[in-house]
């Protein structure tokens, strides 16, 4: 090997289409065998959903009489009708606009924060966290003083009670869930005892029996006649459910903080509000972005069940509109209004995690150990 | 972080009221004095607060309503159920069989997310690229849309009994559930029986002889063949020798509904196909970054070492896969087990459908209801990560 004519040529890289097909669909016996059997599925996946959705799929029509003809795929019509109110449930035709608006005050602060690179982070956190919610708030109720009618929450229904449930729920859990976690790590035996006991307990349970809990046994606690209404108890429940999970997502990021940084801030004579709030967690929350944008995730889907309870989220309302709308019903009723619903929290949950993915490659700097 | 417990202790003099505020001993001491105390004056109205509204209202309390009568019928029972039976015994039939679902569920779950995240891995692009899709798609949507869709979108329209859906070996598909033939064991079962535990027996020792002759020689020979043999073969002739005691009795067409056979109900089939088509796309996740967290060097060494590729992936990727693979999959065995009390939305009688359903609805006692339910969730997750904390000491690395 050392006279020079022993020589081997680099791979050319296989780029023409035959190639590749080669490498990555042939290269065997068994692989094209799986190919073969890989291709049959694909073919028969797409040409049904295509066959269901548009060939044989309904698109016109006032009610389910065109969808019950023999051999009809999607009742698009169904979704078309009922889209009000599959995004806002029963909310009154007229006041429409203060649920659109308040969607767009919560885009005009949250586009700018979930982007990198803009400036005034501080101001816009403060207006999502403190303005935001309050204006929300007036503007989704009502307001007499403003001239807003009040709209009563049985009215609300679908993606709007989902979206409320999921931001209120992850809102109101974060600064819970902090405190939970700050607590479970706390030296303090019996505060950190009480932590881990309720991070443990809701964290063992399901969310239905949390939510019946929160609908059943919450009213009983309180006071004779106080009451609240049914949304709120769902949205307590929900809050108290994730905020066990977020406690331990920040869990994870207080521990990946070195000791050294607790110690220097102990040694500067910072007190612990101010080792914590000026130290520790502004680090450790920015490492647990991605898990805590993944928690929110799983309550956005999860927001699907407070239909147990009786209020009425996106699958909660379709689910309505399939079981009790006579007019309406036909063979692929059911499954025309699941594939929309599908389809709405998949985008939603698909954007999210494809955001979480992308903040994770950015937030690597490249020497984690 | 915690703080030297031994340090020098300076308060020889008597010491001010300044001198304990500024002590952080004395300073968590008051917290927790405060916290606890917080605690129980909350505690004490909360308890205080719900008696007066049971008493306001006319629920009894306590547990002696699990003695009373059920007075209704649940729709599918693993345990011999009447409707004269009592409460308890109703808390019974549903905890078992959310215990069915939940065990039948997680080893479905585990088959098909093991092959889906093993496709992910795959050589060939097509292949990958479907178990892509599967996993992206079914992440994504509530598993309660899964079960919704399973269950009122496919099962609810299938034809009625009248039209049922033929299947092999006299099956039938219908809207009231799957029917397929009841195996009745005759006489001389045991003759089988006995020749199912020998041939387990057999296939073991010859297991065992192999292993030993490998250790021994270091010459390989399959133990595997020899083995099947027995476990299939012994059993059959005990079978034939006993004179075929196995008859069967077949679903026929009653007037209304099939007649005779086994009925799986098709609640129990949305519940468990939702649920592990739902755990096994995070499932698939979580083999395929087990496997990709193998060093490249341990495929490449054991290639060198003339395993075939079948060998790599049994005797070196997946003993190593598993470590990182257990913990996250204990996590995905206990959501799926906690997400069967979905059922209650689809009407399968699992423990919150029959218990926080029926049951609260009947007795009004929210308190002992709700408790019972939530602390047996609770156990079982307890049990299950304990199990699994086991199973993961025993498959964890030894280090000196």
């Amino acid at each position: 090997m050392t006279n020079g004519t022993f020589k081997l040529r680099p791979e050319l890289p296989t780029i023409s289409v035959i190639g590749w097909l080669k490498a990555n669909l042939f290269s065997s016996w068994g692989n094209s065998i799986l190919t073969l059997v890989g291709a049959m599925i694909s073919v028969w996946l797409v040409w049904s959903v295509l066959d269901w959705a548009v060939l044989r799929a309904v698109f016109s029509g006032s009610d389910g009489s065109t969808c019950r003809v023999a051999g009809a795929g999607a009742c698009w019509p169904f979704v078309a009708h009922k889209f009000q109110l599959f995004m806002y449930g029963r909310y009154p035709g007229e006041e429409i606009w203060r649920v659109n608006l308040t969607y767009m005050l919560a885009l005009a602060g949250l586009v700018p924060l979930m982007l990198p690179g803009v400036g005034g982070k501080l101001w816009l956190s403060i207006y999502m966290l403190v303005v935001f919610p309050v204006i929300a708030f007036f503007l989704l109720t009502g307001a007499e003083w403003l001239g807003l009618e009040n709209v009563a929450t049985e009215m609300w229904g679908g993606l709007l009670v989902t979206l409320v449930v999921a931001c209120v729920g992850i809102a109101a859990s974060f600064p819970i869930g902090i405190i939970l976690a700050l607590a479970r790590r706390s030296e303090l035996p019996l505060i950190r005892w009480l932590a881990i006991g309720f991070i443990e307990f809701v964290r063992g349970v399901p969310l239905v029996t949390v939510l019946f809990f929160a609908s059943v046994m919450l009213p009983l606690f309180l006071p004779e006649n106080v009451t609240f209404d049914k949304l709120l108890r769902a949205l307590i429940g929900v809050a108290l459910f994730s905020a066990a999970y977020l406690a331990e997502v920040v869990r994870g990021g207080l521990q990946a903080i070195p000791r050294g940084q607790f110690e220097a801030a102990d040694a500067l004579g910072l007190s612990y509000p101010q080792k914590m709030g000026l130290i520790v967690l502004p680090q450790a929350l920015k490492l647990v972005i991605p898990g805590i944008v993944n928690s929110f995730i799983a309550l956005f889907k999860d927001t699907s069940l407070v239909l147990i309870i009786g209020v009425f989220d996106l699958l909660g309302i379709v689910q309505q509109g399939i079981s009790s709308d006579a007019k309406w019903f036909s063979p692929q009723t059911a499954a025309t209004g699941y594939v929309f619903a599908a389809f709405v929290f998949w985008m939603f949950c698909f954007g999210m995690s494809r955001y979480s993915v992308w903040l994770e490659r950015r937030l690597d700097t490249g020497h984690k150990s | 972080m915690k703080r030297p417990s031994k340090r020098p202790s300076p308060a020889k003099v008597p010491r001010s009221l300044s001198g304990y505020v500024y002590d952080p001993k004395a300073r968590g001491l008051a917290l927790q004095a405060i916290v606890a105390l917080l605690l129980v004056w909350f505690v004490a109205g909360i308890v205080d607060n719900t008696i007066r509204n049971l008493e306001a209202q006319g629920i009894a309390s306590g547990f002696d309503f699990l003695d009373n009568t059920a007075g209704f019928d649940i729709s599918q029972s693993l345990i011999a159920y009447t409707n004269t039976m009592t409460y308890a015994r109703a808390f019974l039939v549903g905890l078992l069989n959310t215990l069915l679902v939940a065990v039948v569920g997680i080893v479905l779950a585990t088959v098909v997310g093991f092959i889906v995240g093993v496709a992910r891995l795959s050589g060939n692009w097509l292949i990958a690229t479907l178990a892509t899709v599967y996993i992206e798609t079914l992440r994504n949507i509530p598993p309660l849309l899964m079960l919704f869709a399973v269950y009122f979108g496919v099962l609810k329209t299938l034809p009625s009994p009248r039209n049922s859906v033929e299947l092999p070996f006299s099956s039938y598909l219908n809207t009231r559930g799957l029917y397929f033939p009841a195996p009745i064991w005759g006489e001389g079962t045991w003759l089988f029986v006995l020749g199912l535990i020998g041939g387990l027996a057999g296939a073991l020792l010859v297991y065992w002889k192999a292993r030993r002759q490998r250790l021994l020689t270091g010459r390989a020979n399959s133990a595997l063949l020899p083995a099947i043999a027995l476990v299939i073969g012994i059993p059959l002739v005990a079978f034939f020798l006993a004179g075929t005691p196995l008859s069967f009795d077949y679903p026929e067409a009653g007037r209304f509904n099939l007649k005779g056979g086994v009925v799986v109900q098709p609640e129990f089939i949305a519940l468990l196909a939702g649920l592990s088509l739902y755990t096994a796309a995070f499932i698939a996740e979580i083999v395929r970054s087990g496997i990709l967290a193998v060093p490249k060097g341990q495929r490449e060494a054991a290639a060198a070492l003339g395993l075939h590729d079948g060998q790599i992936m049994r005797l070196v990727v997946i003993p190593q896969a598993l470590r990182v693979i257990i913990p996250p999959l204990t996590n995905q065995y206990l959501n799926l087990t906690k997400n069967s009390s979905l059922a209650v939305a689809i009407g399968y009688p699992d423990l919150v459908s029959v218990f926080a359903g029926t049951v609260l609805n009947q007795t009004n006692q929210a308190v002992e209801v709700i408790l019972i339910t939530m602390s047996v969730y609770l156990v079982l997750s307890l049990l299950t990560s304990a199990f699994m904390n086991w199973f993961n000491a025993r498959v964890a690395i030894v280090e000196r």
